[in-house]
């Protein structure tokens, strides 16, 4: 490239060596993180004996090591990294559709009531099947809370699409705003729960907010890998159409994309990602937000990459975060939405202060 | 030779306001046209109508002979492309990316070909892996114009003379960028392209177009050969300024805006 254009090359180059070679890195970064994942935890596993509890090498059948190993893996540790990589890629490509949809690096789930109304749906179920009036249900609380989350992600996308569209048009500005309106309607009830409930419901709810992995099986998996599979395809077909967006609503039109309908496809699928997520994990702040905007440094802001490597450095930082959860306090476990908090904050607020010199030049 | 475009009737109310007032117009293939007329004359909403972002009202908007409200998005981006005014890219695309974009769903390879001409074109071609965001107004405006020249390229190679609309596309251009935008305009009505501008700067509008049409309140005021429409006193009615008409060598008129106050002291 010329060297007349300047010396700052962050801003003149695109600097996007890296852009052809990101998925195969990433994948790459994904197995290891995996692999540090499966051997670190209340009962350590080193790596050499991790081929045989994996089932890939052969040992003598009756030692007692390996199957002690492949109990801890099988039932408690591959399920719980499986479902903890999917949330995190979850959350991250819906912060990307996010802040496609809205020409916004700042834009989040979290931002628009989606993730709130997913908690409150989840503070409601705890405290009622906690109730009289809910006792008979109680057997089921660990099954109701991530099917509330979701139903209170869609229900308030649901009304947030309802207050935002008019004659088949959907305003994005209104959408927000009144994504901030049904957060602080949410925040009201959850309080509002926080301040009626027990010591041990107050404790459930809490934990809840502050995201965790410890809960994760099979089962839970098995919900988040359609959700993830469909997103991930769904993503090759609005990826141009969000890389048109960025030119505003009338010109993406005028350059042949379908506007209202990628919104739609867009709100659907962020809602119904975001929701499933959150059903699992709990509220992971900032994750959506940090992933796509590090990756739009390296790999360039084109969705047709910037929507599956999303998924796959979510995937990475969420399995890296769970493992640092799980050994930071060992033998107990720090709530994972405080890491993410405490990465992602700081993150946040570099993104804005990179903006505000951006804006200055 | 077929109307490109052609629009009858055409009023588009907002609230209590119209906008526009029962504007007709045809546009034939190889055209030239550029639209005057003072702020708020309904110029930018003609040309949202004629490209199908917004509903007129009342009448009827018809592209190759065909109500453009029935095509879908993607015929309709194959056929007419559109120059808006003010585009804010907000993520780091960089100029070679955003050109791309008017290429659609083509192959990486036949594209960079016309992407590559499109900035040649517009002279972009050392800023090819800039980021759009840093570069200057007029050079962003550039950007955009050649994404909208390979659109009509890959739309023209398809299904013939296109239609291109152009929203004030000169509005932050230097001299020298004005003078080569029109010229690469002119060159695609010289392939059958049918151009319809909004130009502020009057002489620009002359020698740009062969054919004027002025707007005011909303109505469709005048439409006509540029010798019939540049005359002192059709600029005093639409313009409300005095004005000194002259004829270049070549008999193309040329238009000096005078103050009022000198006029009306006799200065």
């Amino acid at each position: 490239m010329s060297e007349a254009i300047g010396t700052d090359v962050r801003r003149t180059s695109s600097g996007r060596r890296f852009a052809p070679a990101a998925i195969p890195l990433l994948l790459a970064a994904l197995v290891v993180a995996v692999v540090i994942a499966l051997t670190v935890g209340a009962a350590g596993i080193p790596l050499s004996r991790l081929p045989a509890a994996l089932g890939l090498a052969s040992t003598a059948p009756a030692d007692p090591m390996t199957a002690r190993d492949q109990l801890v893996l099988w039932s408690i540790r591959i399920p719980r990294i499986a479902a903890t990589a999917m949330v995190g890629g979850l959350l991250a490509a819906a912060g990307a559709i996010m802040q496609g949809l809205f020409r916004n690096p700042l834009a989040d789930p979290a931002l628009v009531g989606v993730a709130s109304g997913g908690a409150l749906a989840a503070a409601s179920a705890i405290v009622f099947t906690d109730s009289r009036v809910g006792e008979a249900l109680r057997f089921l609380q660990t099954e109701l809370l991530p099917i509330a989350a979701f139903a209170g992600s869609l229900a308030t996308t649901a009304i947030l699409y309802g207050i935002s569209s008019r004659a088949g048009r959907t305003s994005i500005a209104i959408f927000l705003l009144a994504g901030v309106a049904i957060t602080a309607i949410a925040n009201a009830g959850i309080g509002l729960l926080v301040f009626t409930a027990d010591d041990r419901q107050l404790r459930d709810i809490t934990f809840w907010m502050l995201g965790s992995m410890s809960g994760a099986t099979w089962t839970k998996a098995g919900v988040l890998a359609p959700v993830l599979v469909a997103g991930i395809a769904a993503c090759t077909f609005i990826a141009r159409g969000l890389d048109l967006l960025v030119l505003g609503e009338a010109d993406a039109f005028h350059g042949g994309v379908d506007v209202e309908r990628l919104k739609r496809i867009s709100i659907v699928m962020v809602s119904a990602m975001t929701g499933v997520a959150v059903s699992i994990s709990g509220v992971i702040g900032f994750v959506g937000i940090v992933v796509p905007h590090l990756l739009r440094l390296v790999i360039g802001p084109a969705h047709r990459l910037l929507l599956p490597t999303s998924v796959l450095l979510g995937a990475i930082l969420m399995v890296g975060a769970d493992t640092l959860a799980r050994i930071i306090v060992a033998p107990a476990e720090l709530p994972i939405g405080i890491l993410t908090a405490a990465v992602g904050a700081p993150v946040f607020l570099a993104i804005l202060l990179r903006q505000r010199g951006l804006a200055s030049l | 030779m077929s109307a490109v475009i052609e629009a009858r009737g055409l009023t588009r109310h907002a609230g209590r306001a119209t906008l526009l007032d029962g504007v007709g117009l045809s546009v034939g293939a190889g055209e030239m046209v550029a639209i005057i007329g003072p702020n708020g004359a309904g110029k930018s909403t003609l040309l949202r109508l004629l490209s199908g972002d917004l509903r007129p009202s009342e009448g009827e908007v018809r592209l190759k002979q065909r109500d453009v409200a029935t095509y879908t998005p993607r015929e309709l981006a194959a056929r007419r492309m559109m120059l808006s005014q003010h585009i804010n890219v907000t993520f780091p695309f960089t100029v070679e990316e955003i050109v791309l974009m008017g290429a659609g769903n083509r192959s990486s390879r036949e594209a960079a070909t016309l992407v590559g001409a499109a900035l040649d074109e517009v002279g972009l071609s050392h800023f090819r892996e800039r980021q759009l965001p840093t570069l200057s107004g007029g050079e962003q405006q550039r950007a955009h114009f050649a994404r909208v020249l390979v659109q009509l390229a890959c739309g023209e190679a398809k299904h013939g003379p296109g239609l291109l609309l152009l929203d004030e596309p000169t509005s932050s251009l230097d001299l020298r960028h004005q003078i080569d935008l029109v010229e690469a305009a002119r060159r695609r009505a010289a392939n059958g392209t049918a151009v319809i501008a909004i130009l502020h700067d009057l002489n620009l509008a002359i020698r740009f177009a062969d054919r004027l049409i002025v707007l005011n309140g909303g109505k469709l005021v005048a439409d006509g050969p540029r010798a019939d429409i540049v005359t002192r006193e059709t600029i005093r009615d639409i313009f409300e300024i005095d004005a000194v008409v002259q004829q270049d060598d070549d008999g193309v008129p040329y238009v000096l805006p005078q103050s009022m106050r000198a006029i009306e002291s006799g200065v």
